[in-house]
């Protein structure tokens, strides 16, 4: 019936046309991690920041959020029990003054701030760190808190030494567990809210400690958040000290890009998510700027499964690397907003280390080929014993840019003698395919401001979409890192797996994903978290 | 007329209950399962438990086998219970509760538009004896079926919204929101009804029973606004239930366009999910609307024209030839 709307492909003709204009549009287009007060004064307090949301936030409630959009909006409601500083990646007090972690990384104890109160009048305490633990591991479970739940893997339980302290225990190291700590998903809610179902959780009828409550939730529509007045244990991140500046913020939902653009331009919005590349031009061209930062994680790139076609070769997978021009990828397709990979993890994740390897060498590739045994064909397509040097690669459109960036690389491979398909599929095809492993190659980035993240996704007990079978040497690194709690002596386990990932062909980086966050004249200080989602409790409103 | 009237809604469950199985198979052969897709777009990326998704899958009964699954849905869907979303984990007939009130104003006001302008069109277009007059309102319904809705809605909210700013670009609260993508989603509708209106206003000002009007001296105008659009809105009429249908698949585009909150905008993005448990009460629903229309449609025929269930009687007499004799000047 109404499958195919003609929403659907003029949205990915725009993306399509965004690609093409993007190398022109976007020189004059410079990028910050947030917008500067230099020239506004002091901060003012007060006003509503109006805001919109590129699609509809999925549930109210932290600890069941997910996707971006949720996320900017039931951030500001919780604060977590540490933060993490987006510059450096160092974990700071904001609901624990500071925490203890014991030799082996799997028993965590948080002394708390006192005085602090969530919006309904009742006060913070060790015993509300524990029913909210406990909640998301035996009550929303990994079902409805599928992150939450996958950062508390091997949960043993909390114990309230006192109301002001603390201590969560794994049955196993669990490092990740304290960057875990500061993500909104493992933020505060008061017991009352923690006792409702997962589904009353999101209606938005739940309090926190955080610098905004909910004023309104309307589901798909809009959400209204409100300053809470008395705030005053902000983390040692945060810019100013005190309440938040903003009296209200308003979310609405506007899915289509160009209306989020002219709403902003023609003022009656405030600042939008996801602004288009090719949008840029409009916004500046109304006093705004583009603010960006770009996504801790894995950043874009190639998972080979290793299992299928061409790719079981180790040789063919490590020419890969150099026989992209991840430069030209960046230059043509996505403009200076955007970074090529220089590792196989995006360079704002702590531990990340940039691999000489992830270089442009065409010739390199081409004598890896050779020596492989891999010789042209009368088409230029390399063959070896009868078998095409071909494979498809599976993605979906979830990132505007991806066909461009893929039609290039195309082009860019077929030089040194591969032929690359690219099999273009609707996000949840991509999902289940992936979950099949039904694929020679699969495209797609993620994000998480931890070096856990090479667990997750190449781990023998991860997703492992690559089918790999052990990895000694790897694998021996990854259960490492999870066990070291110096931050520095893991760092070193982080950047050996970064390294093996690659050399062993699991991840064939190409560019890192950048945020784009469309803000007007009178934004101030609207920041990005270390994770790259919005952090609004320093943003004010200037000239009113 | 009980018999036509008790085949008539026979007719109309039969309607309902084939879309809602077809909805059904559909959703149950996609290749992918909602649950991975909620769980996945839930996590960007991250690893998720299988044991995880597996107790979602059952908390849905999604690991029952299918006929359980089709007869479940079924007889909780009788009773007008459609379970949860898995996207966001409403009930779904609040979910399209909360949608409908929305879609229920934008429609309504759209197709106020589209009978008003439509038929305007139609009637000087057939009227007018000014042949540039005559062809330039020809020539406007294909148009207005031609030019994607989308694009219409940009152009409207470029020019009233962004340049002029006379009314606000998104949300769904008052009569302001409601002005451009009203006059947006009546652009096709609109169309539709014209074009009908207006090929059948043509057929019978070439019946033989307008030249005898014409000989008793009736004017253009009276035979025209007399006979002639009592006549040609039968047509017209009988497509109510496509305009309806046009209307539904509009608003998927429109509501998106101007970020309101309606049930088509809850369709687009409860397909890309795969919200099954959405997609079935949203595919229910507007079959019980379309379902409804063409009841209400064919229920009122016989007060428009008797002659539409004495044909069924009789069935020897057919219209048109018979025309002339119903005239009375």
């Amino acid at each position: 019936m109404l499958l195919s709307s003609p929403h659907r492909g003029a949205r990915i003709a725009a993306g399509i046309g965004a690609a093409a204009v993007l190398a022109t549009a976007l020189t004059a287009c410079g990028g910050g991690s947030s917008s500067s007060s230099a020239d506004a004064g002091p901060a003012q307090p007060g006003g509503t920041l109006r805001y919109g949301l590129s699609q509809a936030p999925t549930c109210a409630d932290p600890a069941q959020s997910g996707t971006n959009q949720t996320i900017y909006v039931a951030r500001q409601v919780v604060d977590s029990l540490t933060d993490q500083d987006p510059e450096t990646g160092e974990l700071k007090p904001w609901l624990a003054e500071s925490w203890d972690t014991d030799a082996d990384a799997s028993s965590f104890t948080f002394h708390l701030k006192e005085g602090v109160t969530f919006s309904d009048g009742t006060p913070f305490t060790a015993e509300s760190v524990k029913k909210n633990l406990d909640a998301i591991v035996n009550t929303l479970t990994g079902a409805k808190a599928a992150l939450g739940a996958s950062y508390l893997t091997g949960y043993k339980g909390t114990t309230v030494i006192d109301p002001q302290t603390a201590q969560v225990d794994f049955a196993a190291p669990n490092a990740q567990f304290l960057q875990a700590s500061s993500t909104p998903q493992l933020g505060i809610l008061s017991d009352s809210s923690v006792a409702k179902s997962a589904e009353e959780r999101c209606a938005g009828n739940i309090s926190g400690t955080g610098p905004f409550t909910y004023a309104d939730y309307q589901q798909d529509k809009s959400v209204t958040l409100a300053k809470r007045a008395g705030y005053d244990w902000g983390s040692d991140v945060f810019g100013h000290d005190g309440e938040a500046y903003l009296d209200t913020i308003e979310f609405s939902v506007v899915p289509e890009s160009g209306v989020r653009t002219g709403s902003l331009s023609s003022g009656q919005l405030d600042a939008i998510s996801d602004a288009l590349p090719q949008d840029a031009p409009q916004i500046e061209g109304a006093g705004g700027q583009v603010l960006t930062t770009s996504n801790p994680g894995t950043p874009f790139g190639f998972q080979p499964n290793v299992t299928r076609g061409p790719l079981v070769d180790p040789v063919v997978r490590s020419a890969l690397v150099p026989a992209i021009n991840r430069q030209e990828l960046v230059d043509t397709v996505l403009g200076p907003n955007f970074k090529p990979a220089t590792s196989t993890l995006a360079s704002r994740t702590p531990g990340y280390v940039a691999l000489p390897d992830v270089t442009f060498d065409p010739e390199k590739a081409k004598s890896i080929l050779d020596q492989a045994g891999w010789v042209p064909g009368a088409d230029g397509i390399r063959e070896k014993g009868g078998q095409k040097l071909s494979f498809p690669v599976l993605f979906s459109s979830v990132f505007a840019g991806n066909q461009a960036i893929l039609e290039l690389v195309q082009q860019q491979l077929k030089e040194v003698g591969v032929d690359l398909q690219l099999n273009l599929v609707s996000t949840p095809e991509a999902t289940a395919r992936q979950n099949a492993k039904d694929f020679d190659a699969t495209y797609y980035n993620s994000t998480r401001a931890d070096g856990d993240i090479l667990r997750t996704q190449f781990g023998l007990e991860g997703r492992n979409l690559n089918s790999r079978g052990p990895i000694p040497a790897l694998d021996d690194v990854l259960a490492k890192q999870l066990a070291t709690t110096d931050p520095a002596a893991r760092s070193a386990l982080v950047a050996d797996a970064q390294k093996q990932v690659l050399d062993n062909g699991l991840w064939i980086p190409t560019v890192e994903l950048s945020q784009a966050i469309g803000a007007g004249p009178n934004v101030q200080d609207l920041k990005f978290e270390a994770s790259a989602r919005l952090q609004f409790f320093d943003a004010w409103i200037s000239g009113r | 007329m009980i018999r036509y009237l008790g085949l008539r809604v026979l007719q109309a469950i039969a309607v309902l209950c084939a879309t809602f199985t077809v909805s059904f198979a559909v959703l149950f052969l996609l290749p992918s399962d909602p649950v991975s897709i909620a769980v996945d777009s839930a996590s960007t990326g991250t690893t998720v438990d299988a044991a995880a998704v597996a107790e979602l899958q059952a908390r849905y009964g999604l690991d029952q086998p299918v006929w359980v699954q089709y007869w479940n849905s079924l007889s909780h869907a009788v009773r007008g219970d459609f379970g949860y979303s898995i996207a966001t984990g409403q009930s779904v007939t609040e979910a399209i509760g909360n949608a409908v009130p929305s879609t229920l104003a934008l429609a309504s006001a759209a197709l106020l538009l589209a009978v008003v302008f439509g038929a305007a069109v139609a009637f000087l277009a057939t009227y007018t004896r000014v042949h540039w007059v005559r062809n330039l309102l020809f020539s406007l319904p294909p148009l207005g079926v031609a030019v994607p809705t989308f694009w219409v809605g940009l152009i409207l909210l470029q020019l009233f919204s962004f340049r002029l700013k006379a009314f606000p670009a998104f949300g769904d609260q008052g009569i302001a929101t409601l002005v451009l993508p009203a006059v947006t989603l009546a652009l096709p509708t609109g169309a539709v009804i014209a074009q009908v209106l207006a090929a059948s206003l043509q057929t019978t000002w070439r019946q033989p029973f307008i030249e005898a009007a014409r000989a008793k001296g009736a004017s253009r105008w009276q035979i025209q606004t007399r006979h002639a659009l009592r006549l040609s809105s039968i047509p017209a009429f009988t497509i109510a239930g496509v305009l309806v249908g046009n209307l539904l698949a509009g608003s998927v585009v429109v509501e998106t366009v101007f970020s309101r909150a309606g049930v088509g905008r809850l369709t687009q993005t409860s397909v890309m999910a795969q919200d099954i448990p959405v997609v079935q009460g949203i595919v229910v629903l507007s079959s019980v609307v379309y379902v409804l229309v063409n009841l209400a449609v064919d229920l009122l025929y016989p007060l428009i024209d008797p002659r539409i269930v004495e044909g069924r009687r009789s069935s020897d007499r057919s219209g048109g030839a018979d025309v002339e004799e119903k005239v009375h000047v």
